[in-house]
């Protein structure tokens, strides 16, 4: 059984019935990661010592203690580089947290390394996670392994290319946006951003306390629901956690959508979508529809004015975010006699552009006497974006969309910060409201993947897997391998 | 010379006593710690960290809003206050802006036999900061500077107080009974030299009959009570001046030199921070129902001022007695434990109030830890009041037993200190001591008062001290005037 291009399903049956073993996944991810990634350069760093350690304990559970193993037990994977990890270095793709250990793994992280996971590295993404092509890395630019000289999507570009490279069958990433999901459509995987509170967001370095959720990415709808059931829950850690149960989003996975109303906002397929993915989408309509569902066309009227709220509520919690980049007790620092010296210099040099831009941003919206017309009005809007979608969801069980208005576009070719943004039109109302929602593969144009984003009401997340999976059932389109993935490994 | 009304609001912060931080599982106590050695992840402001909420902090805060006749909205949140310094890790405080845990108090005390009531704007909760050691005096001109993080995120208490205040006087006895009562709930220690209660003080100056505020000048770096009171003093001398001679007054913040005995100028309203509040998206508001708050209000002990009223009428003391022995709680609680193992309520207050008090002071050692104990000292009391013994051989036993404790009523046995108040022998004695000195006797029949001292002691003396004095006292009068 090779590692490559296989799903946690099929690796966990392997592991079971002694056709592979944990140490032997490893060498192969190791090799097949090695390979491709001067290519991709989807990692940040390697962590082969962890990775060992794990792969070791897990193969002896597997032997001793089969019963209690997880099906994540011994499979390996990789973490974006916002998510702390003890004693392995956290970058978040920026220069000023260069060398940075954290002395602590984060809760999600754990949840899988108590599982049995091998984390074999972790992987780049957009600065902060602040940018949807992962161009705004400070490490290098990631290639989409569809085709190498366009962008994977962002700012999980690194783990979306690394599971659709075919190099390991899931890993975590962050959104924010849509962070998780418009890299899943740009790299024909599935990837779900789960509803605010349900994962915890102890260990994930904070881009905007208010929209981050960590979410999985893998190559099946059943694979995530995996990882998603062994990271969701209360955490005592994170106050924004919710308590309450989670729903085991495998248990009602098959149930189909027969009988379902499914809502297809018109504000979603707006004139920005390229036709290639309008025809794409509107396919995978037909075939939810011909599994049973009815559709429904709904209307978010805000959704024009989400964009721009986002960019001010986004950015004013990241100004605060990255205050404690600082340069006195960790990362990077620039030395210099004055500490007003220092904190400017340290900061001019530790962030990028579109850092810097967003920290700006943000710090001009909450200043006095601009708070009112920025901040205040923003969030007076996002209530009204989450009371849209409560309205719809009356009339609707779930919500279709595209899940990104274009394919994967060429390595800069958007420069201007304003286009950038328009790539999350249709995923950031999500994040506003505090909703799930997933990107499962629904064709192609030209070559290139097509999303196609499902939403749910908020703690329905175990229906996003339903939807996702019925449809993804009565389709082919995962089965699609990109080049680096059916290369022989 | 014009006349001028002075205007003064108070801020206080006040450490709380939990046992951990404010939004971590460290210990808040920082003080005996390590540089550094309380900290973790969080309160490091390390990337990727949260907070969480300590409950008991909300209940200390609660309760201390309660006990300043303070409104509870039952809907609160926390923000985060943004500014850059080394002692300030995450780069923002988190504290409270427009919702604060409670609002609308008061606080009402006597100055100078007059009652004073002052505002209590809100009382809300927020961290502290870390502290800094400065190679140099201040961190601008330091070639080097040190942070500890032990105190950063100890919770911490403001209490904003209406501008009522008319007088430094009133400004401090305001402090003194504010402080009383943090000590008295058990919230805060009441130190002000290790800054575990730490006071600013706002004063403007305005002509008298004016409704309009002046211009208002904050004034820090007061560690003292008595700080405070020169410090505002200081400013109303300056402020005048200026106005007097017809100069015109900015707004700034000021810092007090108690070297130099007055304020020097550290940041003008220009130079203010804009602290870009914005609510914590990490934290979840919070709903404080009215159940919450009666569980609350119901571990409220008695309020020092309502602890004084009662022992006025309960146990029939002068309010000079009453408010010196419900100055602290421990004082109170002793005082009424002494009464309820059987000490007179007149007896108790009196040796609490002098001998034990002195005796404590001497020793640092209060009465409930002391070899004594409060048990000790009722005993001792109770064979003063039953006659056993007598004042002096009680003070005696007391000086020799405070520190290391014994059983008084044993110790009366086995040395026999027991009271000799047998009126036909102590006769004898008194006879015997006129025989004795009969100059001193004639001197007290020709009016000199001072002369029966000599008679007294001699007495005294012929029963090794354990005469009942008061009696002696009586008899020797009666023997004297011929009767």
């Amino acid at each position: 059984m090779s590692s490559t291009a296989s799903t946690i399903t099929e690796l966990a049956a392997a592991l079971r019935n002694g056709s592979t073993t944990p140490r032997a996944l490893l060498d192969e991810t190791l090799a097949h990661l090695e390979r491709t990634d001067k290519h991709l350069n989807a990692y940040l760093s390697v962590t082969r010592d962890l990775a060992f350690q794990q792969a070791d304990a897990a193969a002896k559970l597997l032997a001793d203690h089969p019963e209690r193993a997880s099906p994540l037990c011994g499979i390996p994977m990789a973490l974006k580089d916002v998510l702390c990890v003890d004693g392995v270095e956290t970058t978040a793709a920026s220069r000023i947290l260069k060398g940075f250990k954290p002395p602590y793994t984060g809760t999600a992280v754990q949840r899988l390394f108590d599982a049995g996971a091998v984390c074999v590295g972790k992987t780049n993404c957009d600065e902060f996670a602040m940018g949807s092509s992962t161009e705004n890395s400070a490490f290098g630019s990631v290639g989409n392994p569809w085709d190498v000289g366009r962008v994977p999507g962002g700012s999980s570009g690194g783990s979306a290319a690394t599971v659709a490279a075919g190099t390991v069958p899931y890993s975590l990433g962050s959104d924010t946006g849509g962070s998780i999901r418009q890299p899943a459509a740009l790299t024909g995987i599935v990837g779900f951003k789960p509803t605010y509170g349900r994962v915890s967001r102890y260990g994930l370095i904070a881009f905007a306390s208010s929209l981050d959720q960590i979410g999985p990415f893998t190559r099946s709808v059943e694979d995530c629901a995996t990882v998603y059931a062994a990271i969701a829950g209360h955490d005592p850690r994170d106050s924004t956690c919710d308590p309450r149960a989670v729903d085991d989003p495998l248990s009602t996975l098959r149930r189909g959508v027969d009988g379902m109303r499914l809502g297809v906002p018109r504000e979603y397929l707006g004139e920005g979508t390229e036709p290639g993915v309008r025809a794409a989408v509107e396919a995978a309509l037909k075939v939810l529809e011909a599994q049973g569902a009815t559709l429904h066309e709904v209307s978010l009227p805000s959704t024009d004015v989400a964009l721009s709220v986002y960019y001010v509520i986004a950015p004013a919690e990241c100004s605060s975010n990255l205050a404690r980049y600082d340069g006195v007790r960790f990362g990077n620092r620039v030395e210099r006699p004055s500490l007003t010296d220092m904190y400017q210099q340290t900061r001019d040099a530790g962030f990028g552009s579109e850092v810097k831009r967003r920290v700006m941003l943000g710090t001009y919206a909450l200043s006095s006497g601009y708070y009112d017309a920025y901040y205040r009005q923003a969030q007076k809007v996002r209530t009204l974006v989450g009371q849209e979608f409560d309205t719809v969801f009356q009339e609707v069980d779930a919500i279709v969309s595209p899940t990104s208005p274009s394919v994967a576009f060429p390595m800069g070719s958007r420069s201007d910060p304003l286009s950038m943004y328009m790539c999350d039109v249709v995923t950031l109302p999500a994040n506003l409201a505090g909703i799930p929602g997933m990107s499962v593969p629904c064709g192609f144009v030209d070559g290139l993947p097509v999303g196609l984003q499902v939403l749910a009401p908020r703690f329905a997340d175990a229906r996003v897997f339903q939807v996702a999976h019925a449809y993804e059932q009565a389709t082919a389109w995962h089965l699609s391998q990109s080049p680096f993935a059916t290369e022989a490994a | 010379m014009s006349d001028y009304e002075v205007v003064i609001g108070l801020e206080v912060h006040a450490q709380l006593l939990t046992r951990s931080k404010m939004f971590c599982g460290c210990p808040a106590d920082y003080l005996d710690a390590e540089p550094n050695a309380n900290t973790c992840p969080v309160c490091l402001g390390l990337p990727g960290v949260l907070p969480t909420i300590n409950e008991q902090a909300i209940d200390f805060t609660v309760r201390t809003a309660l006990a300043l006749q303070c409104d509870i909205p039952g809907f609160t949140k926390f923000d985060r206050k943004n500014y850059f310094y080394p002692d300030l890790p995450k780069g923002y405080q988190i504290s409270q802006y427009d919702l604060p845990l409670s609002v609308n108090g008061h606080l009402e005390f006597p100055v100078n036999g007059e009652s004073v009531r002052c505002g209590v704007t809100r009382v809300h909760l927020e961290e502290d900061t870390g502290t800094m050691h400065h190679a140099g005096d201040v961190l601008q001109s330091a070639t080097s500077s040190l942070v500890d993080l032990n105190r950063c995120g100890v919770p911490l208490m403001e209490i904003v107080g209406e501008p009522d205040l008319r007088t430094p006087e009133a400004a401090r006895e305001y402090l003194v009974r504010l402080r009383q009562i943090l000590t008295y709930i058990g919230v805060n220690d009441g130190n002000l030299e290790q800054g575990s209660f730490r006071c600013d003080a706002n004063i403007s100056l305005r002509p008298r009959g004016d409704t309009e505020l002046g211009v208002k000048v904050e004034v820090k770096n007061m560690n003292s009570f008595r700080a405070v009171q020169r410090a505002l003093e200081s400013e109303i001398e300056r402020q005048t001046a200026v106005l007097e001679a017809g100069g015109t007054l900015v707004q700034e913040t000021r810092g007090w030199v108690e070297a130099h005995g007055r304020t020097i100028s550290q940041r003008s309203k220009e130079q203010a921070h804009d602290y870009r509040y914005f609510p914590e998206p990490d934290l979840p508001p919070l709903r404080l129902d009215s159940a919450f708050v009666e569980r609350v209000r119901a571990t409220l002990p008695e309020l020092p001022e309502a602890r004084a009223a009662r022992f006025q009428s309960q146990y029939g003391l002068t309010a000079y007695d009453a408010a010196v022995l419900t100055d602290t709680r421990e004082s109170a609680d002793t005082y009424e434990a002494l009464v309820t193992a059987g000490v007179p309520a007149k007896l108790a207050a009196n040796w609490q109030s002098g001998d034990v008090a002195a005796l404590a002071n001497e020793h640092r050692l209060p009465l409930p830890q002391s070899g004594l104990g409060i048990a000790g000292l009722a005993s001792l009391l109770r064979l003063v009041d039953g006659g056993a013994i007598n004042g002096p051989t009680a003070k005696e036993l007391l000086v020799e037993l405070y520190v290391s404790g014994g059983d008084p009523e044993a110790l009366v046995r086995e040395r026999g200190l027991a009271q000799v108040s047998d009126a036909s022998a102590l006769t004898a004695l008194v006879d015997a001591a006129i025989a004795a000195n009969p100059a001193a006797a004639a001197d007290f029949r020709a009016g000199k008062q001072q002369a029966l001292g000599q008679l007294m002691r001699a007495v005294k003396d012929a029963t090794g001290g354990k005469a009942d004095m008061p009696l002696v006292n009586r008899l020797l009068r009666d023997r004297l005037s011929g009767q």
